[in-house]
């Protein structure tokens, strides 16, 4: 047995025995942390994984802007008569739609997690179990918010005037993080149950796409046949719509506000606790 | 640390099924604390699915399991809290820095950030990763991956650690780091327990050894114990020529007068003897025919012989079977 006390660049190094030792030796464990502070550590690892992958704040960034100054100079014109009348109506839908779709990334990322075994490790630990779920949530507050951000800053920059001013700005980005939550539980459900992140996303695709252009998002469904329209009628996505569409133009919607409220509450009602059935059974 | 006679691990007819396979089909286990405790077979024996019952991540379809006193399906919390797992695939967060994985699980125990990072610190140069302490672990050899695997699991010292196959894959002065590690935590007091498919291994490090074929344990004692009841030693020879083969074993069948067994490598053969006399004897023979021998032994049987006497069936047999886990 050779023993090696200083070892090459690149290659493993010795393990020294003293050290090990050392490392080794009992000592006083921490007190057991609470939820909250296990929730926000599993939420700084969130934060951790965008600064090591910023490649998937692509999703967050560039799709919603992509989207707004496509729809905006595409249809504008031929739906609202200018671009700049068409992105008072369309803005409020694009933010929507932007969150929206970006909440299955929730559920690509926990599946990911799975199946690299890192979860194990995570189900295997002395804490509070739901704080891995709820961590994550809260990384996702920091997309959610990002991408809110950049959607409202770029109208403001091409002309977007809402009329309910910052309050209602802040207001309606605020219900529209609230549906985006109830809306992620979907996907965390998902994430456990599909077997790689990639059907995963084919899955919530098939989901999405309908569910955020079949909607009042891009226009109004009074020139739609009336069976889409009846359908565009009740998609709670047109509900989210209008009722952020109201909150920033100052005039508020009651019953869409209400639907859109009571939607992630819904959602967060079923899929928490099937969620939570599947996170401790999971093989 | 638990009082003498007390046992780390006490299973009764611990039973999984998936589907239609009795992916572990009544495991009895009595594990000591203190020590390695070796539990041996092949791939899809059932090894990955016990382990993953007795460290709380699968509930059992059948029987019960105790570890360190408590029940793993009634009193789980209490289980986690000391016992941890390295499983067969590296936990860990691959975009992640080696030192961010430590820190994490720092945290999750309860560490404050400072502590965390000291602590972190402190067992990537114990387990020679300082250098490496920056780097993402997608850029972790596997040796070091392991070891930092290994790292994560003892974040916060455990009384019991479950090293799933522990050094699969990996190249032999990797796999020495890692059995030095697992030498150093029992020195410790904490007691391992260690599948492996390697035979040699649990030679090695385990003071006892369950064998597990088909999800039962077929054997269990000290390796000493369990080649003894294979019966006798063996005498290894190895042929500078294979394709002398047959003739050797022709010339060592008259000599010892018992069946000679033909190993896996193609220029070697080996027999149940322990008779030195008689050994001289059949290797005068074999140079007397002009077969030239290149090297030859007689010792106790290895654990592979062990395996095979006693399942019929040489250990690496099912190899290409996947684990029905997961």
């Amino acid at each position: 047995m050779t023993t090696r006390t200083t070892s090459l660049p690149g290659t493993p190094d010795a393990i020294s025995e003293d050290r090990l030792r050392t490392a080794l030796s009992p000592r006083a464990r921490p007190a057991k942390p609470g939820p909250v502070a296990v929730s926000l550590t599993f939420g700084w690892r969130a934060l951790l994984k965008i600064k090591h992958v910023p490649e998937q704040l692509m999703d967050v960034t560039v799709f919603p802007i992509m989207f707004t100054l496509m729809f905006t100079y595409l249809f504008g014109g031929a739906i609202a008569g200018s671009t700049s009348a068409y992105l008072q109506y369309l803005l409020p839908g694009v933010l929507v739609q932007g969150v929206i779709i970006i909440t299955m990334y929730t559920g690509m990322t926990l599946n990911d997690d799975i199946q690299k075994g890192v979860f194990d490790r995570f189900r295997s630990l002395p804490v509070w179990r739901p704080a891995f779920l709820v961590g994550a949530l809260l990384g996702d507050t920091a997309r959610f918010g990002l991408a809110s951000a950049i959607i409202i800053g770029l109208g403001l920059i091409l002309g977007f005037r809402p009329d309910g001013g910052a309050s209602g700005l802040v207001l309606g980005t605020l219900v529209v993080l609230a549906f985006a939550f109830g809306l992620s539980w979907i996907w965390i459900t998902l994430g456990f149950i599909m077997r790689t992140p990639q059907s995963l996303m084919a899955a919530s695709m098939m989901v999405m796409f309908p569910l955020t252009f079949v909607s009042n998002i891009f226009v109004q469904p009074e020139t739609m046949p009336s069976w889409l329209e009846a359908f565009v009628n009740v998609n709670p996505v047109s509900q989210l719509a209008t009722a952020v569409r109201g909150l920033m133009h100052g005039d508020i919607e009651t019953t869409a506000l209400t639907v859109s409220l009571l939607s992630p509450v819904g959602l967060t009602a079923i899929f928490a606790p099937i969620t939570m059935y599947l996170y401790r059974n999971k093989k | 640390m638990s009082e003498p006679g007390s046992f780390a691990i006490e299973t009764t007819g611990l039973v999984k099924v998936f589907g239609t396979t009795r992916a572990v089909d009544g495991v009895d286990l009595r594990i000591r604390a203190g020590g390695v405790y070796g539990v041996l077979g092949p791939n899809g024996a059932g090894k990955t699915t016990t382990i993953r019952m007795l460290a709380t991540l699968l509930r059992p379809d059948g029987g019960t399991a105790r570890v360190l006193g408590h029940d793993v399906v009634r009193e789980a919390d209490m289980v986690r809290e000391r016992v941890s797992l390295t499983g067969q695939f590296a936990s860990l967060d691959e975009d992640f820095t080696g030192k961010e994985n430590l820190v994490l699980l720092g945290m999750l125990y309860g560490y404050a950030r400072r502590d965390a990072n000291a602590r972190a610190d402190e067992l990537l140069a114990a387990f020679g990763l300082e250098d490496a302490a920056d780097r993402q672990v997608k850029h972790y050899s596997g040796g070091m991956r392991r070891r930092l695997d290994i790292a994560a699991s003892i974040v916060v010292t455990p009384d019991l650690i479950f090293l799933d196959e522990p050094t699969t894959g990996l190249d032999p002065r990797s796999r020495n780091q890692v059995w030095d590690i697992v030498r150093a935590l029992v020195a410790d007091g904490t007691t391992v327990l260690l599948t492996t498919q390697y035979l040699d291994e649990a030679d090695q490090l385990a003071d006892r050894l369950a064998i597990i074929d088909h999800g039962r344990v077929i054997a269990e004692g000290t390796p000493g114990e369990l080649k003894a009841s294979v019966g006798s030693g063996a005498l290894h020879v190895r042929l500078r020529d294979p394709e002398q083969r047959m003739e050797a074993e022709r010339a060592l069948a008259d000599a010892l007068n018992i069946p000679i067994a033909l190993d896996s490598d193609p220029a070697a053969l080996s027999a149940r003897v322990n008779d030195a006399e008689l050994v001289a004897h059949a290797l005068s023979s074999l140079s007397q025919s002009g077969i030239e021998v290149t090297n030859f032994a007689l010792g106790q049987p290895s654990l592979d012989e062990v395996f095979l006497a006693l399942t019929g069936h040489p250990a690496e047999e099912e190899t290409t079977q996947e684990e029905p886990v997961a």
